[in-house]
């Protein structure tokens, strides 16, 4: 792995000079995606999203978890958007709120989950042999179950072992993180695979040129477009995952607020049918969302991976 | 006659056919078959044969891009296959390959001044500060213009692709090119403009080609020396003149008279090749093209022939010569 600590020789100065930078693959795929108002759609909602949640508490007069029993379960007025939940709480900044956590938590577990899948996916499909085996029969095995019912047992097993609600959050990602990396590692081990058999692959052999370089300069350039299409793609199923576990009672717990959590918290009867302020504010973030996340990926992937089209 | 520059005998290379769900190995696909050719410093020998017949496997074998099953390379008295992976890779510059298809042989993400550069770099043939230069001499050299230096090879096209290629290996100063069939992805009029390419760089470099074609008027225009396989196996080797002159292998002859002939007068009785190529998993007993040969008798089923000398420099592998 010495090869790896060594950095990249990329930085090397390049014999072309990068001022024509517009010719680049990059930058039609840039303007390619620019054109796909469905992706662009999707990409200005996620962004707006991040923005509200993000920077929305800091202009709001309340906090999230201040309780005012006088103001329990209000419908949405001009003091309070989105009305107040059963403790009194203002429903839209705790909403922000909650989503700073969903999608931090989405976002990390995606850079966990590919960071783990295509490091542990280009060893397997580059260096092959016995640590392909190892990696991919774990993965095998790890994909046999399926995802959800292991995230339950797993998240079970937390409440059972009492870890304090306010790690919960940063289990939840590992949790998240362990049960995804498989999958990537698999497509990003094919791609490996497909890439080293490739004839420029075979032209810098002809030419000497070192293993390191080969990897560094040939080999994980062509792998970029495949993992921004996976981890765009990825922070969606991150994000319901994430919520389907915290409606469950399983992932983060409150009284940190997720969108997730938030539906649990009015899921009876009477808020179901008379407070839909409750629970249709997290409910249509968490469908936003991860549609437009998907919309998102699935423009760059046509823009940046054509062979992936389905 | 001078020493060989680069010496193939007896090369095998086989493939395994795997199948079923255990993977196992259920049969070869002799694609290289007991090989010998000896090039000498300066000139072009050229490999013809049918799609398929091996010539891209002997090509790549010979500078030990792939491995080989059995037999000999030696280049310059070394032997290829015995050399320590440092030790090869510090060699690599002196035997370069183009190749077929200019598309995927150029990685999509490196702009053409540092595909052509990086390996200048890489064995320290030049200095950070040269090697733009020196690129861009290539560049010329290839009938390519300096602005290409900074371009992506999506912008350009197939011809230019091929340039490119040529011109990555060229930087080097190989002393041998193995040319896999360099213009058969291109259309006519750039085929030409790249052949001709290849006989002045040997003009004025004094480059060794091994140059594998299945268009034989490129290769007679082309080569000194000419080898002719069939299904792995050489058929024929003679110098171009004799070759054309008077071919003395049958498939050679067949492969001939299949050529238009500039010159109406000069006849030549047209042989039409029985059947279809046989599967080289599962090849012909004895001379493998019997099943093919309209002039096989009882022996050519049984007795493999030798790949025999016949005078000058010219050897046959058929019981009839
Ligand atoms: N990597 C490989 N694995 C298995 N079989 C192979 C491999 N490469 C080549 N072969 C087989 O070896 C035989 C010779 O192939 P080769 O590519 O050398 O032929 P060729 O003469 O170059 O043909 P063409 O003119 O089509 O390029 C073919 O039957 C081919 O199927
Ligand atoms: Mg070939």
């Amino acid at each position: 792995m010495s090869a790896i600590s060594g950095g990249l020789p990329a930085a090397d100065t390049p014999i072309a000079r990068k001022e024509s930078v517009r010719t680049s693959l990059w930058a039609l795929a840039l303007r390619r995606l620019l054109q796909n108002k469905l992706a662009m759609a999707g990409g200005i909602v996620v962004a707006l999203m991040f923005a509200i949640c993000f920077i929305g508490p800091l202009f709001s007069p309340y906090t999230d978890n201040k309780i005012h029993m006088a103001l329990m379960n209000k419908p949405p007025n001009w003091k309070h958007w989105l009305g107040t939940d059963a403790l009194g709480r203002d429903v839209l900044t705790r909403v922000m709120q909650a989503g700073r956590i969903s999608l931090t938590v989405g976002l990390a577990s995606m850079v966990l989950s590919v960071f783990l899948g295509s490091l542990l996916g280009a060893i397997a499909g580059y260096y092959r042999g016995i640590a392909d085996q190892i990696i991919m029969r774990i993965g095998d095995l790890l994909l046999t179950v399926p995802s959800l019912p292991l995230l339950f047992i797993l998240g079970a097993l937390l409440s059972e072992w009492k870890v304090p609600p306010e790690d919960r959050m940063y289990i939840v990602m590992l949790l998240l993180s362990f049960v995804n990396w498989p999958g990537i590692a698999r497509m990003v081990r094919g791609e490996v695979l497909s890439l080293r058999e490739r004839e420029f692959m075979q032209a810098a052999t002809v030419l000497g040129l070192s293993a390191r370089r080969k990897l560094f300069r040939h080999l994980l350039p062509n792998l970029v477009p495949l993992l921004i299409v996976i981890a765009s793609l990825n922070i969606g199923g991150a994000v319901l995952s994430e919520s389907v576990l915290s409606f469950f009672g399983l992932g983060v717990m409150p009284p940190t607020p997720t969108w997730g959590n938030m539906i649990d918290a009015a899921n009876n009867l009477i808020d179901f049918q008379q407070r839909p302020w409750l629970w249709i504010p997290p409910g249509f973030c968490i469908f936003a969302t991860v549609i437009a996340v998907n919309l998102f990926g699935d423009g760059l992937r046509d823009v940046l991976d054509p062979k992936q089209k389905r | 006659m001078s020493e060989p520059l680069l010496d193939i005998r007896r090369l095998k290379k086989y493939f395994p056919i795997k199948s079923g769900l255990l993977n196992r190995t259920v049969g070869q696909v002799k694609a290289v078959d007991d090989i010998s050719i000896t090039i000498r410093p300066g000139e072009t020998f050229g490999l013809v044969g049918e799609s398929g017949s091996g010539k891209s496997t002997v090509g790549r074998t010979a500078i030990r891009l792939t491995d080989k099953t059995e037999g000999e390379v030696a280049f310059k008295g070394v032997d290829l296959y015995a050399l320590p992976p440092q030790e090869l890779r510090k060699l690599r510059p002196k035997l370069q390959l183009i190749f077929q298809d200019p598309y995927s042989s150029l990685n999509p993400r490196v702009r053409v001044g540092d595909a052509i550069g990086e390996a200048l770099l890489e064995h320290g043939l030049a200095s950070k500060d040269e090697v733009r230069d020196r690129v861009l001499d290539v560049l010329s050299l290839c009938g390519l213009s300096s602005y290409h230096i900074d371009r992506f090879p999506h912008e350009f096209s197939g011809g230019q692709r091929q340039r490119i290629g040529i011109a990555r290996a060229l930087v080097l100063n190989p002393e041998l090119i193995v040319a896999d069939e360099p213009v058969s992805a291109l259309d006519v009029s750039i085929q030409a403009q790249i052949i001709n390419l290849f006989r002045r760089l040997q003009e004025t470099n004094g480059l060794t080609y091994l140059f594998i074609s299945h268009d034989l008027s490129v290769v007679e225009h082309l080569c000194s020396r000419v080898g002719v396989m069939y299904l792995g196996s050489m058929a024929e080797t003679a110098s171009r003149d004799d070759l054309f002159r008077e071919p003395l292998h049958p498939y050679t002859k067949a492969l001939l008279s299949a050529v238009p002939i500039p010159i109406p007068k000069l006849k030549r009785e047209r042989i039409v090749l029985k059947g279809d190529i046989p599967n080289p998993a599962n090849p012909p007993s004895g001379c493998k093209f019997h099943t093919r040969c309209p002039f096989a008798v009882a022996r050519c089923a049984e007795e493999r022939p030798e790949f025999r000398h016949v005078g000058g420099e010219r050897y046959v592998a058929c019981h009839l010569v």
